[in-house]
Protein backbone atom coordinates (compact mmCIF):
# COMPACT_ATOMS: atom_id res chain seq x y z
CA UNK A 1 0.00 0.00 0.00
CA UNK A 2 1.14 3.25 -1.22
CA UNK A 3 1.75 5.97 1.69
CA UNK A 4 0.07 9.15 1.08
CA UNK A 5 2.75 11.87 -0.11
CA UNK A 6 2.33 14.84 2.50
CA UNK A 7 5.39 16.38 1.37
CA UNK A 8 5.03 19.69 -0.55
CA UNK A 9 7.48 21.56 -2.90
CA UNK A 10 8.06 23.66 -0.39
CA UNK A 11 10.37 21.00 1.25
CA UNK A 12 12.59 21.49 -1.38
CA UNK A 13 12.44 25.12 -2.13
CA UNK A 14 13.26 25.21 1.56
CA UNK A 15 16.70 23.70 0.95
CA UNK A 16 17.85 26.30 -1.03
CA UNK A 17 16.56 29.08 0.83
CA UNK A 18 15.69 33.06 -0.04
CA UNK A 19 18.09 35.37 -0.49
CA UNK A 20 17.20 37.21 3.29
CA UNK A 21 17.33 40.33 1.67
CA UNK A 22 13.55 40.31 0.64
CA UNK A 23 12.18 43.83 -1.10
CA UNK A 24 15.15 45.98 0.60
CA UNK A 25 16.98 46.03 -3.02
CA UNK A 26 13.54 46.96 -4.62
CA UNK A 27 12.43 49.68 -2.33
CA UNK A 28 16.06 50.89 -2.23
CA UNK A 29 15.60 50.98 -6.40
CA UNK A 30 12.29 53.32 -6.05
CA UNK A 31 14.13 55.47 -3.48
CA UNK A 32 17.25 56.56 -5.65
CA UNK A 33 15.64 56.73 -8.52
CA UNK A 34 12.66 59.44 -6.51
CA UNK A 35 15.97 61.17 -5.94
CA UNK A 36 17.61 60.98 -8.99
CA UNK A 37 14.65 63.10 -10.78
CA UNK A 38 15.85 66.67 -9.11
CA UNK A 39 19.72 65.36 -8.93
CA UNK A 40 19.56 65.07 -12.59
CA UNK A 41 17.70 67.90 -13.01
CA UNK A 42 20.60 69.89 -11.37
CA UNK A 43 22.83 68.26 -13.23
CA UNK A 44 21.88 69.54 -16.56
CA UNK A 45 21.35 73.16 -14.70
CA UNK A 46 25.32 72.92 -13.02
CA UNK A 47 26.75 71.72 -16.58
CA UNK A 48 25.03 73.70 -18.77
CA UNK A 49 26.15 76.78 -16.06
CA UNK A 50 29.69 75.58 -16.85
CA UNK A 51 30.18 75.12 -20.42
CA UNK A 52 32.51 77.26 -22.36
CA UNK A 53 34.39 78.64 -18.56
CA UNK A 54 37.58 78.63 -17.51
CA UNK A 55 39.20 75.76 -15.49
CA UNK A 56 39.83 78.27 -12.42
CA UNK A 57 36.26 78.90 -12.70
CA UNK A 58 34.81 76.01 -12.95
CA UNK A 59 37.08 74.94 -10.23
CA UNK A 60 35.34 77.25 -7.79
CA UNK A 61 31.93 76.57 -9.08
CA UNK A 62 32.27 72.90 -8.26
CA UNK A 63 34.11 73.30 -5.49
CA UNK A 64 31.22 75.96 -3.60
CA UNK A 65 29.39 74.05 -0.92
CA UNK A 66 25.97 73.51 -2.23
CA UNK A 67 27.19 72.40 -5.81
CA UNK A 68 29.33 70.40 -4.23
CA UNK A 69 26.81 68.39 -2.19
CA UNK A 70 24.33 68.16 -5.38
CA UNK A 71 27.42 66.50 -7.23
CA UNK A 72 28.20 63.97 -4.17
CA UNK A 73 24.53 63.70 -3.60
CA UNK A 74 24.04 62.85 -7.34
CA UNK A 75 27.29 60.64 -7.53
CA UNK A 76 26.53 58.59 -4.51
CA UNK A 77 22.77 57.86 -5.28
CA UNK A 78 23.61 56.77 -8.66
CA UNK A 79 26.43 54.95 -8.16
CA UNK A 80 23.43 52.78 -5.68
CA UNK A 81 20.79 52.74 -8.04
CA UNK A 82 23.11 51.72 -10.36
CA UNK A 83 24.82 49.16 -8.55
CA UNK A 84 21.24 47.44 -7.96
CA UNK A 85 20.28 47.32 -11.43
CA UNK A 86 23.33 45.78 -12.94
CA UNK A 87 22.59 43.29 -9.87
CA UNK A 88 19.46 42.62 -11.39
CA UNK A 89 20.68 42.80 -15.09
CA UNK A 90 23.36 39.82 -14.44
CA UNK A 91 21.06 37.88 -12.11
CA UNK A 92 18.65 37.74 -15.23
CA UNK A 93 21.19 37.12 -17.92
CA UNK A 94 24.37 34.97 -16.46
CA UNK A 95 23.67 31.41 -15.29
CA UNK A 96 26.87 30.05 -14.93
CA UNK A 97 27.64 30.11 -11.15
CA UNK A 98 31.19 31.57 -11.48
CA UNK A 99 30.50 33.69 -14.02
CA UNK A 100 27.86 35.03 -12.23
CA UNK A 101 30.14 35.59 -8.60
CA UNK A 102 32.47 37.65 -10.55
CA UNK A 103 29.89 39.59 -12.55
CA UNK A 104 28.21 40.28 -9.37
CA UNK A 105 32.08 41.52 -7.57
CA UNK A 106 33.23 43.33 -10.53
CA UNK A 107 29.78 45.76 -10.34
CA UNK A 108 30.08 45.99 -6.62
CA UNK A 109 34.14 47.27 -7.67
CA UNK A 110 32.76 49.12 -10.30
CA UNK A 111 29.87 51.42 -8.50
CA UNK A 112 32.49 51.65 -5.55
CA UNK A 113 35.21 52.61 -7.61
CA UNK A 114 32.64 55.69 -9.52
CA UNK A 115 31.75 56.35 -6.27
CA UNK A 116 34.98 57.17 -4.55
CA UNK A 117 36.81 58.41 -6.86
CA UNK A 118 34.46 61.11 -7.84
CA UNK A 119 33.23 61.76 -4.34
CA UNK A 120 37.13 62.76 -3.73
CA UNK A 121 37.29 64.68 -6.63
CA UNK A 122 34.68 66.65 -5.31
CA UNK A 123 36.24 66.87 -2.13
CA UNK A 124 39.43 67.91 -3.67
CA UNK A 125 38.11 70.61 -5.19
CA UNK A 126 35.80 72.00 -2.07
CA UNK A 127 38.93 71.60 -0.04
CA UNK A 128 41.89 70.54 -1.56
CA UNK A 129 44.90 72.74 -3.03
CA UNK B 1 10.66 -1.72 -9.72
CA UNK B 2 8.09 -0.62 -12.53
CA UNK B 3 6.76 1.60 -10.25
CA UNK B 4 10.03 3.02 -9.35
CA UNK B 5 11.40 3.62 -12.31
CA UNK B 6 7.73 5.64 -12.86
CA UNK B 7 8.32 7.88 -9.80
CA UNK B 8 11.83 8.38 -11.01
CA UNK B 9 10.93 9.92 -13.95
CA UNK B 10 7.86 12.10 -13.02
CA UNK B 11 10.31 14.04 -11.14
CA UNK B 12 13.27 16.36 -12.12
CA UNK B 13 14.20 14.48 -14.66
CA UNK B 14 11.39 15.64 -17.26
CA UNK B 15 11.75 18.20 -19.47
CA UNK B 16 9.94 21.18 -17.82
CA UNK B 17 7.61 23.67 -20.19
CA UNK B 18 9.36 26.80 -20.62
CA UNK B 19 6.93 30.01 -20.91
CA UNK B 20 7.68 31.98 -24.09
CA UNK B 21 10.37 34.54 -24.66
CA UNK B 22 11.01 37.24 -25.88
CA UNK B 23 10.70 36.54 -29.95
CA UNK B 24 6.96 35.50 -29.84
CA UNK B 25 5.96 38.83 -28.85
CA UNK B 26 4.72 41.25 -31.23
CA UNK B 27 6.84 44.42 -31.02
CA UNK B 28 4.42 47.29 -29.20
CA UNK B 29 5.63 50.28 -27.86
CA UNK B 30 5.20 49.32 -24.66
CA UNK B 31 7.69 46.60 -25.55
CA UNK B 32 10.12 48.04 -27.35
CA UNK B 33 10.12 50.91 -24.26
CA UNK B 34 10.56 47.95 -21.78
CA UNK B 35 13.73 47.10 -23.76
CA UNK B 36 15.02 50.75 -24.22
CA UNK B 37 14.73 51.07 -20.27
CA UNK B 38 16.80 48.29 -19.49
CA UNK B 39 19.43 49.17 -22.25
CA UNK B 40 19.44 53.15 -21.25
CA UNK B 41 20.19 51.87 -17.92
CA UNK B 42 23.36 49.95 -19.32
CA UNK B 43 24.61 52.62 -21.18
CA UNK B 44 24.46 55.14 -18.24
CA UNK B 45 26.10 52.44 -15.90
CA UNK B 46 29.59 52.96 -17.97
CA UNK B 47 28.29 56.40 -18.90
CA UNK B 48 29.01 57.86 -15.64
CA UNK B 49 32.45 57.74 -16.04
CA UNK B 50 32.04 60.55 -18.36
CA UNK B 51 30.86 62.42 -14.84
CA UNK B 52 33.87 61.00 -12.69
CA UNK B 53 36.56 61.96 -15.46
CA UNK B 54 34.97 65.33 -15.81
CA UNK B 55 35.27 65.62 -12.08
CA UNK B 56 38.58 64.18 -11.54
CA UNK B 57 40.10 66.26 -14.40
CA UNK B 58 38.68 69.32 -13.20
CA UNK B 59 40.45 68.51 -9.70
CA UNK B 60 43.50 67.28 -11.57
CA UNK B 61 44.19 70.39 -13.20
CA UNK B 62 44.07 72.53 -16.21
CA UNK B 63 45.67 70.10 -18.42
CA UNK B 64 43.63 67.82 -17.46
CA UNK B 65 40.59 69.67 -17.95
CA UNK B 66 41.74 71.28 -21.44
CA UNK B 67 41.97 67.66 -22.49
CA UNK B 68 38.79 66.22 -21.56
CA UNK B 69 37.45 69.59 -23.26
CA UNK B 70 39.01 68.93 -26.03
CA UNK B 71 38.02 65.24 -26.22
CA UNK B 72 34.27 66.23 -25.79
CA UNK B 73 34.37 69.19 -28.24
CA UNK B 74 35.73 66.29 -31.22
CA UNK B 75 32.79 64.80 -33.34
CA UNK B 76 32.93 61.60 -31.67
CA UNK B 77 32.76 63.36 -28.18
CA UNK B 78 29.81 65.31 -29.11
CA UNK B 79 28.14 62.43 -30.06
CA UNK B 80 28.87 60.40 -27.10
CA UNK B 81 27.50 63.35 -25.04
CA UNK B 82 24.50 63.69 -27.10
CA UNK B 83 23.74 60.16 -26.65
CA UNK B 84 24.12 60.23 -22.74
CA UNK B 85 22.02 63.33 -22.56
CA UNK B 86 19.35 60.96 -24.31
CA UNK B 87 20.01 58.14 -22.04
CA UNK B 88 19.57 59.69 -19.65
CA UNK B 89 16.69 61.97 -19.86
CA UNK B 90 14.91 58.84 -21.41
CA UNK B 91 15.74 56.43 -18.35
CA UNK B 92 14.65 59.15 -16.23
CA UNK B 93 11.59 59.49 -17.95
CA UNK B 94 10.96 55.84 -18.22
CA UNK B 95 11.62 56.06 -14.22
CA UNK B 96 8.90 57.98 -13.55
CA UNK B 97 6.62 56.14 -16.02
CA UNK B 98 7.55 52.76 -13.55
CA UNK B 99 7.28 54.79 -10.39
CA UNK B 100 3.19 55.90 -11.76
CA UNK B 101 2.85 52.00 -12.34
CA UNK B 102 3.51 51.14 -9.20
CA UNK B 103 1.22 53.14 -7.55
CA UNK B 104 -1.16 50.65 -9.66
CA UNK B 105 -2.27 53.67 -12.03
CA UNK B 106 -1.87 53.92 -15.90
CA UNK B 107 -2.23 50.37 -16.78
CA UNK B 108 -5.20 50.55 -19.65
CA UNK B 109 -4.37 49.74 -22.77
CA UNK B 110 -4.58 53.85 -23.62
CA UNK B 111 -2.80 54.60 -20.67
CA UNK B 112 0.12 52.46 -21.91
CA UNK B 113 0.63 53.35 -25.13
CA UNK B 114 0.14 56.68 -24.05
CA UNK B 115 3.30 56.77 -21.63
CA UNK B 116 4.84 54.37 -23.72
CA UNK B 117 4.66 57.38 -26.23
CA UNK B 118 5.04 60.33 -24.10
CA UNK B 119 8.57 58.62 -22.58
CA UNK B 120 10.54 58.44 -26.09
CA UNK B 121 8.88 61.52 -27.35
CA UNK B 122 9.53 63.38 -24.07
CA UNK B 123 13.09 62.19 -24.50
CA UNK B 124 13.85 62.84 -27.85
CA UNK B 125 12.28 66.51 -27.51
CA UNK B 126 13.85 67.36 -23.89
CA UNK B 127 17.55 66.23 -25.54
CA UNK B 128 17.01 68.92 -28.01
CA UNK B 129 15.80 71.41 -25.83
CA UNK B 130 18.81 70.72 -23.21
CA UNK B 131 21.20 70.89 -26.62
CA UNK B 132 19.74 74.29 -27.61
CA UNK B 133 19.77 75.43 -24.44
CA UNK B 134 23.59 74.37 -23.94
CA UNK B 135 24.77 76.23 -27.16
CA UNK B 136 23.04 79.39 -26.46
CA UNK B 137 24.85 79.05 -22.97
CA UNK B 138 28.13 78.65 -25.18
CA UNK B 139 27.44 82.10 -26.52
CA UNK B 140 25.11 80.59 -29.27
CA UNK B 141 25.96 81.21 -33.26
CA UNK B 142 29.12 82.09 -33.78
Amino acid sequence: MKQPQMRTPMRRVRGLGAGHSGTGEFWHQRVTSVAGIPLTFALFVIVISLLGRSHAAVVQILGSPLIAIIMLLFIVNMAYHMWIGMQEIIIDYVHEDKLKLVSLMANTFFAFAVAFASAFAILKLSFGV
Amino acid sequence: MAELEAGTTTGARRARPLSPHLQVYKMMLTFVMSGFHRVTGMVLYFGILLIAWWLIAAASGPNAYAFFEWCMSTLIGQLVLFGYTWALLHHTLGGVRHLIWDTIHGFEPAEREMLALATIVGSVSLTLVVWVIGYLAMGGPR
